[in-house]
């Protein structure tokens, strides 16, 4: 099985006037169809990498790399023309919140019905059609209603389900959702989570799943990346994530308050520097696929 | 126990005019003893960070009575006293400190406004209790990072000496590692200080890690109330907690 997503040496630099800043400094992965966690704190460049991924990195930034293929196709180099054709029909990005997603004066389905037609060529009549099916699939009880509504008139989980709906319509071969739960409460987070995993399951995509959160990205993900200052310092089974051995993700799990284990103080996490360039606790980040999902 | 530092019975508090009204707190009765840490859980919507404003007099429509170290209060007034005694910090810090306004100059005017005397001393003794250290002192909000702002707005809610904080969820907008520091320094400043804390949180485990008891509420009203070992023990004589203790752990492996 070939990867869908090849990513090698992938870099992401800013002019500062303290010279370059890269806030991705060689990241190296492939993707197959799996949930495919990267996790890290703010600042550590996984939200770029996915903007990169995608080509999204604005000017003055710059994305450099060594390869980085859809289906073993080069999309680096890509006119942004045809960058164009790539984003939203073969990969698709969920942002964090959904109230910064959606045209807030625009309704609901007709957003979804111009993302549809804009990739798939469809004709109105189909495309509102597709829409209310794909508003049915995110499991939204009234359709027609939600259709007719404007961003602010549904809630928060409501507006990431539009969006999943909006994203998948086109039937994109990756998902990149960034922080997509974040915005959410906890008893809706795993809605949409359940909904988004059913989705990725049954069509057999693969998803990027970015993410602060260690342990709903061991939960829900197959494999997990932990970032840090811009490189990947551990590649990880989710399943295998509480035996991690770099000292990072160590800390990061360590920091966080637990139900079943009290303790009076928390231990804080001690940067080191040798993190920033010291050796990487798994050489091989890009070998063999795992199995595609379970 | 000693005596209630806050006390609240039938706490109704509402949005707007009828047709459109909205009832966002159905009553609420709610005791916190000096000394204690009480939690506030519930989704978004629930009315948990409404009752807190509703105290700190942020929403001026409500109904039924709130005591502070018994001072009763009524509408959107709040006495000096109210303010040096009770203090409140916000979820975001980016929001709550203003972007053009030095650190210094945000703890100058708040202990201004105390009425405290001796201002540059106390403004270096507010930092180095925050953690922060003088460097920070002459820096804008955009210089500093999100759990540097909540330790200035921790700084600043600290300038009175109050006895009271109102904490609505201080660190769901920071990063774990980061939520633990700002975890930490609020318990070493309660065991330093003596403080009363109320503390909202969706988080179940920051509320479990911070407080002693808590209240869980659901569309405005509180559904349950339980002290943490309960908490942790999952033993809860309501659906809903039981549900929330469950949608907390999906998230940990």
């Amino acid at each position: 099985m070939s990867a869908l997503l090849s990513v090698r040496d992938l870099r992401v630099s800013f002019p500062s006037r303290q010279g370059m800043f890269e806030a991705v400094r060689g990241v190296s992965f492939d993707l197959g169809r799996e949930r495919l966690g990267v996790v890290g704190e703010s600042g550590s460049g996984k939200s770029m990498t996915g903007r990169a991924i995608l080509g999204l990195v604005r000017p003055p930034g710059q994305v450099a790399a060594q390869a980085l293929t859809l289906g073993g196709q080069d999309i680096l180099n890509l006119p942004e023309r045809e960058r164009r054709r790539i984003r939203g029909r073969r990969i698709a990005m969920v942002m964090q919140d959904p109230k910064f997603s959606l045209n807030p004066v625009m309704r609901v389905g007709d957003q979804i019905v111009e993302a549809y037609r804009l990739h798939s060529g469809a004709g109105r009549a189909a495309a509102r059609l597709k829409a209310l099916e794909m508003l049915e699939a995110v499991r939204i009880r009234d359709p027609e209603r939600v259709f007719q509504s404007y961003p602010h008139e549904v809630s928060g989980g409501m507006g990431q389900r539009i969006m999943i709906a909006m994203m998948l319509a086109a039937g994109p071969e990756i998902l990149i959702a960034d922080e997509p739960t974040s915005a959410l409460d906890v008893s809706v987070r795993a809605e949409v989570l359940r909904i988004m995993d059913d989705l990725v399951r049954d069509r057999g995509m693969g998803l990027i799943f970015i993410s602060h959160d260690l342990n709903l990205v061991a939960q829900f993900c197959d494999r997990v990346l932990i970032m840090y200052a811009g490189r990947i310092v551990e590649t990880l089974a989710a399943r295998d994530l509480h035996s991690a051995r770099h000292p990072y993700t160590q800390g990061l799990l360590n920091s966080l308050p637990r139900l079943d284990a009290p303790v009076d103080r928390l231990p804080v996490l001690e940067r080191a520097e040798a993190w920033r360039d010291g050796p990487l606790v798994d050489a091989s980040m890009t070998e063999a696929l795992p199995g595609g999902l379970r | 126990m000693t005596a209630p530092i806050l006390s609240v019975a039938d706490l109704r508090v509402w949005f707007g005019h009828p047709p459109d009204r909205v009832d966002a707190v159905r009553g609420v009765d709610l005791g916190v003893s000096r000394g204690e840490s009480f939690g506030l859980v519930g989704e978004s919507g629930s009315g948990k960070s409404t009752v807190l404003r509703a105290i700190a007099g942020l929403s001026p429509d409500w109904s039924g009575r709130i005591e502070v170290a018994g001072e009763s209060l009524s509408g959107a007034r709040r006495s000096a006293a109210f303010h040096r005694r009770v203090q409140m910090v916000f979820q975001d810090p980016y929001a709550s400190l203003h972007p053009r306004h030095t650190v210094d100059r945000v703890l100058a005017e708040t202990l201004t406004l105390q009425g405290m005397d001796d201002i540059d001393r106390r403004i270096v003794r507010l930092l180095d209790d925050v953690g922060l250290g003088r460097g920070f002192r002459f820096r804008y909000p955009h210089q500093l990072s999100g759990g540097q702002r909540q330790r200035v707005a921790i700084a600043r809610a600290l300038a009175g000496e109050p006895e009271l904080l109102l904490l609505d969820e201080p660190t769901s907008a920071l990063d774990v590692s980061v939520q633990a520091e700002i975890l930490n320094l609020l318990t070493d400043l309660r065991a330093d200080r003596g403080l009363t804390y109320l503390m909202v949180s969706h988080d179940l485990a920051v509320i479990g890690h911070l407080c002693q008891r808590l209240a869980v509420m659901q569309a405005g009203g509180i559904v349950d109330r339980l002290d943490v070992a309960d908490l942790r023990a999952g033993r809860s004589g309501s659906d809903y907690t039981r549900h929330l203790i469950a949608a907390s752990q999906y998230q940990r492996a």
